[in-house]
Formats: C-alpha cells, structure tokens, sequence
C-alpha cells in the first residue's frame, strides 16, 4: 500500500499547483502510514525532479521516451495505472486541472477505482475514506465516500496550500507499454500566453463585469491585475457579449475557481456568478450599487463608480509597492 | 456521421441549494430541472455537424422516468431520437458504464458530452466512456470541427490552448465556445412529442463512490466598507489584516 503522485509539467518545469498536489498527498500517505511516490512524464531535468522531495515525495518515477513528450490523455493514464499498479499504490492523487480532469476519469476506470474530484480538504480518518469536494457549483460540498479498494483524488488549486516537508527523492527510470491505440489524438500546436497568470490555479484575480460598460475599458482592469500579478476574469453577460474570450468566464457555467482573493468589479453578483466564486478566500467587490448582492458575500466593498474607483486603487497600489 | 450526445438532467441554474434528511439528501422540492447547459453546448454543435442531412443526433439520459421532459427538450432543440437508460444516477462511473453499455455496438463516430454538470460539478463522465469504450477522450473542448474521419479539436490548457486532431470514433466534453446553445422552436416542439424515446435497462456494475452527506458553505462575516477615495485604506486591510496582498 502506497500513494502516487502524478506531476504535471509544462515545457519541464512544475507548477505550485504541483507542489500543492504533492503536499497533499504526503499527507495523505503519513495519514496512511505510508511512502509517497510520484510520477512524472516528458522531459523533465534531474533537479527539477528532486524538487518534488521538498514537499514529500521519498521516490519520484521518470518516464521520458518520444512518444510521451507532449500530453496524450490515453496514454499518460495507461502510463500512470501502471505506475500506480507496479508500486502498489491504492491512492492516486492528481491536480484537479484542465489535464487532470481528462486523465482522472479514465485512471479511475482503469483501476477501478473511486473517484473524488474537486476534492478540497484531506480525507476524513474516521474510519470510512471519505473526500470533502465541491459540489453545485460552489453552492455546497459533498461527502463522498470511495468504497472501492483503489481511489483517486484530483485536487482543487489552492485548497490545501504548499507545505514543505524535506525528504531525500530518488529519481527512478519508469517505463510502461503504451498501446499504439492509446495514442490517438495527435498534438498540433500549443499556445500559451505567457505573460498571463493562468486563471484556474491563479492565487488573486481581478474580475470585471457588464459595469465596465465595454471591452474597450479594460485596460485599468488589466493593469491592476498586471500590477497584482493577478490573472482576469470576467461575468457571463461580458463573455457572451465578446467583451472577453469565454476562457475568462468565471462562475457557475463558467470556470469555478478559488483563489486567495477575488475582486469584482462592475458585477451585481448574480446568483450563478457567486456559485463559482464564492469559495474564493477573501472577496472584494467595487460596484455603484449599494444593493448590489455580492456585497452580501464580501469582506471588503466600495460603494462607488469603478471608473473613478479603479483607477484611485491602482494610484494606491503603486503607493504601497513603492 | 452518427453522434451520440449524454445529457444530464439537473437544478436550474437559479435554485437554491438546500438539503433534508440531516443534511444526507438534495431537497428536490419546488426545483425546476433543465437540460445541463454544457450538454446543451455539445447538442447544438453535434446538431450543426449533422445539418443537411449528413447524419444523426441521438441523446442519451441515464435516470428514471421523471427526467423524460428533459429528455423531451433536447429533442426539441433538434436530435433525432433519445435512449434513457431507466435507473437513478448513483455517480459518473455508473452513468459511464451504462452510457458505454449503450454505445459499445451502435457505431456512433462521435459522441460528445458537456464539460461538467452543474450539480455534481464532475468532469468525469467523457473520460470515463473513453476508457471502457478503448477511445480517445479530450476534455473540456473550445472547438470541434470535422473533415472526414479527421476531427481538429482545441482544447484549454492552463495559461493557453492546445490544437490536437483525432481521427476515428472518439468522446469530447464540450465547454462554451464550440456552439451557441440552440432555442427550440414551436416546430421542434410540436415533433419532439413524436420522437423516439427508447426505454433500456441499466447493467449492473460494482458502486466505488458514494455520497454520505451534504455541507453548505460557511455564511460569510458582513462586509467592510470602505469609503470611495480611500482606496489606500483598502489596500492596506488587504495586506494587514486579509494578508493576500
């Protein structure tokens, strides 16, 4: 009995989300009693392996072959299944993102296995491995209880936090059969915005809604962000209106996210809008309507026009950092 | 082209959650269930792919009875006929199963599904599919065109997008982008009473998960206002005394 780990990177290096999922799982193993290993696949350097060490990992598997450079969904949860069968391990731990959400499911099949995702505290110890996660959109959590032998947990970004906890990680060679079935889908071109903070694991986020009046004022919203190292989001009726890209959209039908602190601008809080971000920690919220329902949710609000509010709070920003 | 769109059916958006039976079960009265509007996504796009003539859309719905209004509406927006598969949801991995079950021997070259469902909030159900069916699965789709045997999908990724083809039968779960959500007309209305509505049995499969009881979020303090044109104050709360800046 064991816990695994897998350890997404992106062009080599890992993510805090990583670190965060790693965390997690340590803890979960001392839980169990138990070692943590991890698996990684692609090009990763030695070092960047052993920094999975700090935050608990004893063994870190290493499967690197050409096949396996770029995400294929399939294969990498063959890959992993294997991993997880090869340690013994009945708990795979895995960050709940755009990969992990494609990959959980079909390792939960594969070793059939329940499957908690969205998960936001540790599993309880009374006895039953039940799993706190989301559920409703925010608007509640479910107990879920994984009665099968195997489980599998996809992590929610920042809801445990990174904890360091200094063990000396073996690196390790892996390899797994990978099916030429398994390789169906074929990576063309991938685009990443590297000057953006990704918004699903991003830590602050500045959001603006239909008070903004256009897309053509949201530069004071970008450079508050900017100058917070915040990503941007936006309400519904902005990305329906092509004001934003839909991948901004933040909320029930939208991306639900929980970072450390969420301001809204310019949005009344529609019940929708605060189901994906009510879970976020501390919420701010800039609107001229002193009836606005988010300022029922927030812990600091400003009555007042964002356009003479917004560029006022940049001015005080600047003040602060300088 | 045959597609094969899995709807869910589940709260509107509107409701307020709440639950009884010391908190072990969701409070069904007075809701109004709608079709899940990512499904709804993946039902207007497999229903632009098919226009013309150049295929069918058949919706499945695994649950009972109750769900056949739901079932009723995507009909109405436009698919050719639906399959419920007459059980209670118990969770994703059984609602895959028999998803899998249903399509293992139908030859369906697509079949697509919404990114999550609004209740459970799970991404679980294409990927699930995917594997008990040995088929690619790419989730959580911005776009999905199709040329032949060859589909071009983009796909988010943290921070960007991926562009990735796949060819063969595959499962994608569809996000906002791929389609704008059709509106039933009268006409898809008055047919939808008419279309086929085949009734299946669900297989038995072992239960890995379940839900033992429900938590609401802790209600929050009351605000802290602070005057418009002292934004510095602000900022200096945010770093004192919320720590988060």
């Amino acid at each position: 009995m064991s816990v695994l780990v897998y350890v997404e990177q992106a062009e080599g290096k890992f993510k805090k989300s990583v670190f965060e999922a790693v965390s997690y799982a340590k803890a979960i193993a001392d839980q169990q009693s138990t070692n943590l290993t991890a698996i990684s696949i692609g090009d990763v350097t030695d070092s960047e392996l052993k920094e999975l060490g700090k935050y608990g990992a004893s063994k870190v598997l290493n499967v690197s072959t050409d096949q396996l450079k770029t995400f294929v969904n399939q294969a990498y949860a063959s890959v992993i299944a294997a991993a997880a069968e090869k340690e013994g391990a009945d708990i795979v731990v895995l960050s709940n993102s755009f990969s992990g959400k494609g990959l959980a499911p079909r390792i939960a099949v594969k070793l059939k296995a329940g499957l908690a995702d969205g998960a936001v505290e540790l599993p309880s110890t009374d006895g039953k491995f039940s799993v706190k996660k989301t559920a409703f959109s925010g608007k509640a959590f479910a107990i879920t209880e994984l009665t099968s032998a195997n489980k599998v947990i996809a992590l929610n970004p920042n809801a445990f936090g990174v904890k360091e906890n200094a063990t000396d990680a073996a690196i390790e060679a892996f390899t797994a059969d990978v099916k030429q079935s398994d390789l169906g889908t074929v990576i063309k071109e991938i685009v990443r915005a590297t000057d953006k903070v990704s918004l699903p694991d991003a830590e602050l986020v500045v959001s603006a809604g239909r008070g903004l009046k256009g897309p053509e004022n949201w530069g004071m919203i970008e450079e508050l962000a900017a100058l917070l190292g915040a990503a941007t989001a936006c309400s519904k009726p902005v990305s329906d209106a092509d004001w934003r890209p839909h991948s901004e959209h933040v909320g029930q039908t939208g991306i639900a996210i929980s970072p450390n602190l969420y301001i809204a601008i310019g949005i009344s809080g529609a019940i929708q809008h605060l189901a994906g971000v009510s879970s976020s920690k501390v919420i701010v919220v800039i609107n001229k309507d002193p009836e606005a329902p988010f300022f029922k949710v927030a812990d600091y609000g400003i009555v007042g026009d964002a356009f003479e509010v917004v560029p006022k709070l940049i001015e005080a920003l600047k003040a602060h950092k300088a | 082209m045959k597609i094969l769109v899995c709807i869910s059916n589940v709260p509107d958006t509107t409701t307020k959650i709440t639950f009884t039976n010391d908190n072990t079960e969701f409070n069904t009265s007075g809701v109004q269930y709608i079709v899940n509007p990512y499904d709804e996504i993946a039902l207007s796009r497999a229903i632009e792919l098919t226009e013309g003539g150049k295929g069918t859309v058949t919706v499945i719905n695994v649950g009972e009875a109750g769900n056949d209004p739901t079932i009723r509406k995507a009909l109405a927006i436009g698919a050719d006929d639906a399959v419920r598969v007459n059980a209670a949801p118990r969770d994703a991995y059984f609602v895959a199963k028999q998803i899998a079950e249903y399509a293992k021997d139908k030859d369906f070259n697509i079949i697509l599904t919404g990114r999550e469902s609004i209740d459970y909030n799970g991404n679980q159900v294409a990927a699930m599919v995917g594997e008990f069916l040995d088929i690619p699965s790419v989730s959580i789709i911005k776009k999905l065109d199709v040329d032949g045997d060859t589909a071009t999908i983009e796909r988010e990724i943290e921070g960007g997008k991926e562009v990735l083809t796949v060819s063969g039968k595959f499962i994608a779960s569809c996000a906002e982008g791929v389609a704008e959500p059709k509106i039933p007309n009268m006409r898809g209305i008055m047919s939808a009473r008419t279309k086929p509505l085949a009734v299946v049995d669900a297989v038995a499969i072992e239960e890995v998960t379940k839900v033992t009881k429900y938590e609401t979020p802790a209600p929050r303090g009351t605000v802290k206002l602070i005057p418009a044109d002292q934004t510095e104050q602000l900022i200096s709360l945010l770093h004192s005394e919320a720590k988060v800046i």
